[in-house]
């Protein structure tokens, strides 16, 4: 079974954190991905670019709208996902639980809707 | 043995074990009702069967099969001819496996339930269910109650009941929450959760404010119920075992807690001769074994409390000096506003109520309980002890602007009255 793990942090404090910070948890996120590509448990995941890069479009009476920025306005933002193929929620918790993030910021597990791809 | 009462000592363990065998929460319900029904049909005719679990578990097994095929010829799903084919192979070998656990002479009540029982039960209490949902599922299927006895036990209409465990299967279902004893690393805290709903369960039938005294008896019975099986499943685990000790100590004083006109009758002026003895006995030793064992939690504390009071044949002979100890070291284990209230109210009974009154005057500086009834409750009690009437009424009269519960509001209002005529 997939689930989807969103990394949700607070982007102002990573802007305060120095070089040597940065590199330290970047090093981190690498081992951590390592650990999961060989425990099985990986399937995908990226780092997104900061908040103010994002774009939000909607189509209404079939125009199309832009906004700059994101949907919603949160103290913590999207920042990261992992996509994870874990036995159970047990399985896919410890799993969220060792991302970096997880120890400042928060992972929300969304379980993944299997849909077969049209042919 | 009549059949309702089979039906509701049984659901338990029968769902709990269609669930590992049927791999889903509503098949096994669905099925398990099925059973029941056939029950009810054959029962009566042919008599009631040796082995009344073993039948109702098998019959329902059956009945899963005739389900599943029933609805695989109009869907005809890859996985649920998958699933038939599974069902069947393990209907020959669990019959006889169960056969032989049921016929297992084990002296130590061997129970090859039990497993699946203790699995059930960490699932209903997953900390990624709501608190809520997980304490009416765990009544629901481990205790057999129905979804309308749950309702009117905690004051929530049936459909709002009813969705709750909707979701929480759903989220089961969909999130994948596993059915199993969690690991040796994860135990405690895990525990812990499934801890937190049982006393969730006793203390909602316990207190004086909520549904009808039927089914408030039946909350502390099935409560009580679940601890005695965390303790016989989970042997060794001293919180367990005084969370029992707690239960039961607080349970042995029911029929004493409340008068005549149901009344709420306080711990020092109730009658002890009503005081369930053979209760306090088993709780006296669970809760001396836990203390052996060192490294008291806050269940092991709060039972040593209620232990104390146990072993006082009159209120006059309470060691309140060994109460007013017990509660510094559960302030230091699990330091809450609450606590130091309970301590407060036990200083004034070692020391007097001028010392209580010192402690509940720096408790109001913090504010943390400043919506708390129990707070100004407890000051005019000392002030009331202390002669002064119109400080006393002031605080009783602050109380009742605070309090919700209809008992509690009585008898604050008969004490208010009482300081009133002493003004």
């Amino acid at each position: 079974m997939q689930y989807l793990l969103l990394i949700y942090g607070n982007e102002a404090q990573w802007d305060t954190k120095n070089e040597a910070e940065r590199n330290t948890i970047l090093q981190e996120y690498m081992q951590f991905t390592k650990s999961i590509v060989q425990s099985g448990h990986y399937r995908g995941g990226n780092e997104l670019n900061v908040t103010s890069t994002a774009t939000t479009v909607r189509v209404r009476d079939k125009k199309q709208v832009v906004t700059d920025g994101p949907f919603a306005e949160t103290k913590e933002q999207l920042g990261g996902y992992y996509l994870i193929e874990a036995k159970d929620l047990d399985d896919v918790l410890g799993v969220a639980a060792r991302i970096p993030t997880a120890r400042w910021g928060s992972i929300e597990v969304r379980p993944i809707i299997p849909h077969d791809m049209p042919s | 043995m009549d059949i309702e009462r089979i039906f509701r000592e049984e659901s338990g363990r029968i769902l709990a074990s269609l669930i590992r065998l049927l791999g889903s929460f509503e098949l096994a319900e669905e099925v398990m009702q099925e059973a029941f029904t056939a029950a009810v049909e054959q029962w009566p005719k042919e008599g009631i069967p040796a082995n009344p679990r073993a039948w109702l578990v098998s019959t329902a097994q059956h009945k899963a099969v005739d389900l599943l095929r029933r609805r695989e010829r109009f869907e005809s799903k890859r996985e649920e001819l998958q699933k038939i084919a599974e069902l069947e192979q393990q209907l020959a070998g669990t019959q006889e496996n169960m056969l032989r656990g049921l016929n297992h002479d084990d002296p130590h009540d061997h129970d090859p339930f039990g497993d699946d029982r203790l699995r059930l039960i960490f699932t209903c209490c997953h900390p990624a269910l709501a608190l809520e949902a997980q304490v009416a599922l765990t009544l629901r299927t481990l205790c057999g109650l129905s979804t309308d006895e749950i309702a009117r036990g905690f004051l929530v209409p049936l459909p709002t009941m009813a969705q709750r465990l909707v979701r929480a299967k759903q989220k089961i279902r969909d999130a994948r929450i596993p059915y199993q004893v969690p690991p040796e690393q994860q135990l405690g805290e895990r525990l812990e959760a499934v801890m937190l709903v049982v006393y969730l369960v006793f203390n909602e039938g316990y207190s004086a404010n909520s549904g009808d005294t039927a089914i408030r008896q039946e909350l502390c019975a099935e409560a009580i119920r679940l601890g005695r099986l965390l303790c016989q499943l989970l042997p060794g685990q001293n919180e367990a075992q005084a969370l029992l000790a707690l239960m039961l100590l607080h349970d042995s004083r029911r029929s004493a807690r409340v008068d005549a006109k149901g009344e709420p009758v306080l711990l020092e002026e109730q009658n002890r001769s009503l005081w369930n003895q053979e209760e306090i006995r088993e709780g006296l030793e669970l809760v001396e074994s836990a203390l052996r064992a060192g490294g008291a939690g806050p269940y092991a504390l709060q039972a040593a409390i209620a232990a104390v009071h146990g072993r006082a044949a009159h209120a006059e002979k309470t060691d309140w000096r060994q109460i007013v100890a017990l509660y510094e070291v559960l302030l230091r284990v699990q330091p809450s506003p609450v606590v130091e209230l309970n301590h407060a109210a036990a200083v004034a009974m070692a020391d007097g109520p001028a010392a209580g009154l010192r402690l509940i005057d720096d408790l109001e500086a913090k504010a943390q309980l400043r919506e708390y009834y129990l707070l100004p409750a407890a000051r005019g009690d000392l002030l009331r002890r202390l002669q002064r009437w119109e400080r006393a009424a002031d605080s009783y009269r602050r109380a009742l602007s605070l309090v919700t519960n209809e008992v509690a509001r009585g008898f604050l209002a008969r004490r208010l009255a009482e300081v009133e005529s002493r003004l």
